[in-house]
């Protein structure tokens, strides 16, 4: 290898014909195969990006444009009247500060929720044995498959007549507590692990706990601490990195999540959320236009397309910061818990 | 509580330790086993019964449950006219997403594992539809009746010359082999819904890839192994049991995601008609279909799984 570092560009030239020459043209046809393969695989690998990229990049550039561009049939992807107005209307149909800040509060607790409770789960699966441990893990995998659409008439009924095996009614005159249309029943599943996805953050956490050398808490154990310490303060700060990544799966789930927002937060409740703002959208902007421009008004559709991709593209911009900043975090500590069969 | 349980067997001894651990592991996860029997048993039962019931609201005192037997088993599978119809379609659509999306997923794993420039920026899309994805991208577009109205006049005012469509149409002119063409076809139009759905496939290929040591492949080229055959002698047998992970992934992932039209059905009749019972007599069906699949898949699966150790 010295050898050919050392060496000018012609002498290397010279020196590759004559190994060619030497391996009867294997050298050359190698080299040639190896190249193909490197274009091919670059666009094919690249291409696949854009492919999924293009979205994104459509949104951002239509973000952009003057209501004029939409109908000018010229105008692809540059604006030709650069503007920020799609913005500001998104802005006000969202009501931007207000839901975002209730979004991101609401994520950000259930975040917590989930991840202390599938911690202490996750932990106790790894390390503990105890009867039926098996049956209980059976049960953490049905809690991964059990689609969500499944539960969510009798939680909702639940919900309305909340009772703990009649113990509230007891204190309440014979009547559950109407818990729903607040954060009360989504944070209680959270805490019980069976909001959105607790099942998978249960499994990785385990997968984690279960890599981490026994000899930490024995050594723990024998200078007298306690489980309970010896997980604070041992495993956790080794845990960092999985419990960051998935507290962060939750939080960014949480906030993209239509399903659970739309059955616990729905608009009657005052806890509006981004995705309720978002599917509920374009017919905002028709009624702001109407209240201006009285009944008869119609807005164009391409208008109203452009509004609501700029205010999904607003409610990404959280997201793909986050993403950004961890991304190594998430891909890396997914692929180091070692996940097997 | 833990460190009572670590007083008592400080006391007691090496016997004690054993039930210790169990106290302790019980105490550990009862925040499941307390959540699991009322956020999951206890609806799961619920929705059950409820299937069964004809549910009709009592004014001010909840709900009443009048047992009604099968009549809306009977309903979604004699009546309706779009359970059947839709739950067909959407079984179907797991039969060729399922399969393409682990092809993919394998295929692209094994390219990302190799040296290039710009891997990590690769790695990083690739993996950006998992945190983007989840409804408010996919799903708000179509959600829209003003917004899909518009769509349908842009696919009218299309006329249709593209290359792709072409090309479809030449493939199908032939006479052999039209539905191995048009299954094809469909794949490759879906191309992106399959490349957005796999990124969590493609990073736990990347793991079991990475966990492979480099010398097995070097023993093997010794000995004169090319590297097709490297591929299926080690490759392949290495990664088989995540191969298991993620088609159980991947079948779960398709089943719960909550922008189908068949999830669709089932909302309307929940929070449109308030048709309780018929609406949990619906999800219990799909519930009952997925489980099997389920079964049946990993059954066949895991027969043919190898572990190294």
């Amino acid at each position: 290898m010295t050898k050919t570092n050392a060496m000018t560009r012609k002498e290397r030239w010279e020196f590759f014909w004559e190994r060619n020459r030497k391996s009867d043209g294997y050298l050359l046809k190698k080299k040639i195969a190896r190249f193909i393969f490197c274009v091919c695989r670059a666009v094919l690998v690249f291409g696949l990006c854009f492919l999924i990229l293009q979205p994104l990049l459509n949104k951002v550039s239509v973000s952009f444009m003057e209501e004029i561009d939409l109908y000018d049939s010229t105008v692809i992807s540059v604006p030709r009247h650069f503007s920020v107005s799609a913005y500001s209307m998104a802005w006000k149909m969202l009501e931007g500060a207000k839901t975002f800040w209730t979004s991101f509060y609401v994520s950000f607790l259930v975040a917590v929720a989930q991840i202390v409770s599938c911690t202490l789960v996750g932990y106790g699966f790894a390390r503990f044995k105890f009867p039926l441990k098996n049956f209980w893990f059976a049960c953490v995998i049905l809690l991964i498959v059990v689609p969500p659409q499944t539960i969510i008439t009798p939680l909702y009924l639940y919900f309305t007549d909340f009772d703990i095996f009649g113990i509230i009614g007891l204190f309440h005159g014979g009547k559950g507590v109407k818990l729903l249309g607040g954060m009360t029943p989504y944070i209680l599943m959270c805490l019980g692990c069976a909001g959105f996805k607790s099942g998978l953050y249960i499994y990785l956490l385990r997968q984690h706990f279960r890599n981490e050398p026994k000899e930490l808490e024995e050594a723990a154990y024998v200078d007298g601490c306690s489980r309970m310490r010896t997980f604070v303060q041992i495993l956790l700060p080794g845990a960092t990195p999985i419990l960051t990544s998935c507290f962060l799966f939750s939080f960014v789930w949480q906030w993209t999540d239509v399903y659970y927002s739309q059955i616990f937060f729905s608009n009657a409740y005052g806890w509006i959320l981004v995705t309720n703002r978002l599917s509920s959208l374009v017919d905002r902007l028709d009624g702001y236009y109407k209240s201006i421009y009285g009944q008869s008004y119609q807005i164009a559709s391409a208008y109203g397309q452009q509004v609501l991709s700029t205010a999904v593209l607003m409610s990404l911009i959280p997201l793909i910061l986050i993403y950004v900043l961890a991304q190594k975090n998430f891909v890396e500590s997914l692929s180091q818990t070692g996940i097997k069969g | 509580m833990a460190e009572q349980a670590v007083k008592a067997v400080k006391k007691k001894k090496q016997k004690n330790l054993a039930k210790g651990n169990a106290i302790a592991g019980y105490l550990f996860i009862s925040p499941f086993i307390i959540g699991f029997l009322l956020f999951m048993v206890y609806p799961l039962a619920q929705s059950l019964y409820m299937s069964f019931c004809t549910v009709s609201p009592v004014s001010g005192q909840g709900f009443e449950f009048v047992w009604s037997g099968l009549t809306h088993y009977r309903y979604i599978f004699r009546t309706d006219p779009k359970y059947v119809r839709l739950l067909l379609e959407e079984l179907e659509k797991m039969a060729l997403y399922v399969p393409s999306i682990l092809v993919f997923s394998f295929f692209m794993s094994i390219l990302l594992n190799q040296e290039f420039k710009g891997r990590t920026f690769v790695r990083a899309v690739y993996f950006l539809p998992v945190i983007l994805s989840s409804g408010v991208m996919i799903g708000l577009e179509t959600n829209n009746a003003l917004l899909s109205s518009m769509q349908d006049l842009v696919k009218d005012s299309d006329n249709g010359t593209s290359i792709t469509a072409t090309l479809e149409s030449i493939l199908l002119q032939g006479e052999t082999g039209n539905s191995f063409f048009e299954t094809i076809i469909r794949v490759v139009n879906e191309v992106y819904n399959i490349a957005i759905a796999s990124g969590i496939q493609i990073i736990i290929f990347l793991s079991g890839l990475q966990t492979i040591s480099p010398s097995m492949y070097e023993a093997a080229t010794i000995e004169g192994c090319t590297a097709w055959e490297s591929f299926w002698k080690i490759t392949f047998p290495m990664i088989s049991s995540l191969i298991l992970v993620n088609v159980i992934y991947t079948i779960v992932d398709f089943f719960t995601k909550s922008d189908s039209e068949f999830m669709k059905m089932i909302n309307d009749n929940l929070l449109k008609d308030f048709n309780y019972g018929r609406s949990s007599a619906m999800s219990w069906v799909y519930f009952v279909i997925i489980m099997a699949i389920l079964g049946i898949v990993s059954l066949i699966i895991s027969k043919r799984v190898y572990y190294y150790d």
